[in-house]
């Protein structure tokens, strides 16, 4: 797409997937791919299992049927795979800078430096401030600043652009579309529109809709 | 390494800018002792003779205390959900957990445990293997907790069923670490307390990630 490819071409296939909570069926069974360079959008009322089909995702929640897989990684690469939840997982007491840090070190500084990745998300003056005294929205742009400092091909996204003003909308959608740039994945559960530049990456799948069958 | 190293940093800072949970568990620690020769009355002779027992069970309330910090927070800010995808393992970020826990609830015991030796009358040399077993023991009555508070993470409330989970665990650390402070003996039992510890802390990182990775958030 650009000379810009960091990632291995990868594919996330899911066959038959059903997925739950507490033992009841929340999807039907769904059957997508997501290959490099895409975006699935996750659409549907609430309760329909949008947030659930990420955990499936993640590995959080165990599927009640069907399998999903990334293929074309390494087995012993590790996770490849960045989750952001609803909840931020800021530290109040800890600085910005200090919060961002902590995730660069455990998941490996492979991306942004800390400064350019809180630069890139509009936090770059907050550096020395206590995150807990960031904003909803900046908490918002802190955890998405989070996928910014450790390069993992596969973004899994549940409301990244709740709390997030007009402007934050914009960045998560330049975010996403850098993202895919360098050859990544996204799937992201989303109740605002997001529109890329170019929208034959992107994709929607409509969750708990009577009436749509298929996968997109 | 560097990711270990960072995690157990964090968990230090975040402990330490805690305002003031460390001094909390070091204060009851010594509390817990000086309410004892209150209760039992001045006897020198009688204070003497159960202060290792009554200084084992302040430092397994205080640390009891401690426990809900260890994984709550994380799991209540997402920061647990996380962890479990972390480069490091989740076995590691537990031992990093660990290694921090023992250093804010178990250390300033320690370093308080002379006062409690003073309140309870206690002479020197009994006063020196309080000290050891006390060092030797604690890290066994973390690594229980950790194990405790790591099944109970995902229950609500959960904070006070991780104790009552815990406490016949830590029965054996009780049971030697006071048998290593009284005279007789205290050799061996002090050889079964160092036992007892090297097995919990190897063992309760990998029994705390399973716990935690089995859990549905």
């Amino acid at each position: 797409m650009t000379n810009r490819q960091v990632f291995a071409p990868l594919s996330l296939v899911a066959t038959g997937l059903v997925c739950g909570r507490g033992g009841m069926a929340l999807t039907r069974a769904l059957d997508f791919s997501v290959t490099s360079g895409q975006c699935l959008l996750l659409r549907g009322p609430n309760g329909t299992g949008k947030t659930t089909l990420l955990l499936t995702l993640a590995g959080i929640v165990a599927p009640l049927e069907g399998t999903q897989a990334l293929e074309g990684t390494d087995a012993e690469a590790g996770p490849q795979f960045h989750y952001c939840g609803h909840r931020n997982a800021i530290k109040p007491r800890l600085t910005v800078a200090e919060n961002l840090g902590f995730w660069a070190a455990v998941n490996g500084a492979t991306g942004l430096p800390i400064a350019a990745a809180l630069e890139q998300v509009g936090l770059d003056r907050l550096g020395d401030l206590d995150a807990g005294y960031l904003s909803a929205g900046q908490s918002r742009r802190l955890a998405l600043a989070r996928l910014l400092v450790s390069l993992r091909p596969l973004w899994l996204l549940d409301e990244p652009t709740a709390a997030l003003d007009s402007e934050g909308q914009d960045l998560v959608t330049r975010l996403i579309d850098a993202h895919l740039d360098m050859g990544g994945l996204a799937i992201a559960a989303t109740h605002d529109p997001i529109t890329l530049p170019d929208p034959s990456r992107m994709e929607t799948m409509v969750l708990g809709a009577r009436n749509s069958g298929g996968p997109p | 390494m560097i990711a270990f190293r960072a995690m157990v940093a964090r968990e230090l800072r975040l402990a330490l800018r805690g305002g003031g949970d460390v001094l909390t568990l070091v204060l009851f620690f010594v509390i817990v002792g000086a309410i004892v020769p209150f209760a039992v009355g001045p006897d020198r002779a009688l204070l003497a003779r159960i202060a290792p027992g009554m200084v084992w069970i302040a430092a397994f309330l205080a640390m009891l205390l401690g426990l809900d910090r260890l994984f709550r927070p994380d799991h209540e800010d997402g920061s647990l959900i996380l962890l479990r995808q972390a480069d490091l393992p989740l076995s590691a970020v537990v031992a990093a957990k660990l290694i921090a826990h023992w250093l804010v609830a178990a250390l300033p015991l320690i370093v308080a445990s002379p006062f409690l030796a003073m309140l309870l009358a206690m002479d020197e040399p009994t006063f020196w293997r309080m000290l050891v077993s006390l060092l030797v023991g604690t890290p066994a009555l973390a690594a229980f907790g950790a194990v405790g508070a790591a099944v109970t993470v995902a229950i609500r409330r959960g904070g006070l069923i991780a104790p009552i989970l815990i406490a016949p665990l830590s029965i054996p650390v009780l049971i030697f670490g006071t048998g290593s402070i009284t005279a007789s003996q205290s050799g061996a039992a002090m050889l079964f307390l160092a036992a007892l510890s090297l097995m919990a802390v190897a063992l309760a990182p990998f029994a705390a990630a399973l716990a935690i990775s089995s859990a549905e958030d």
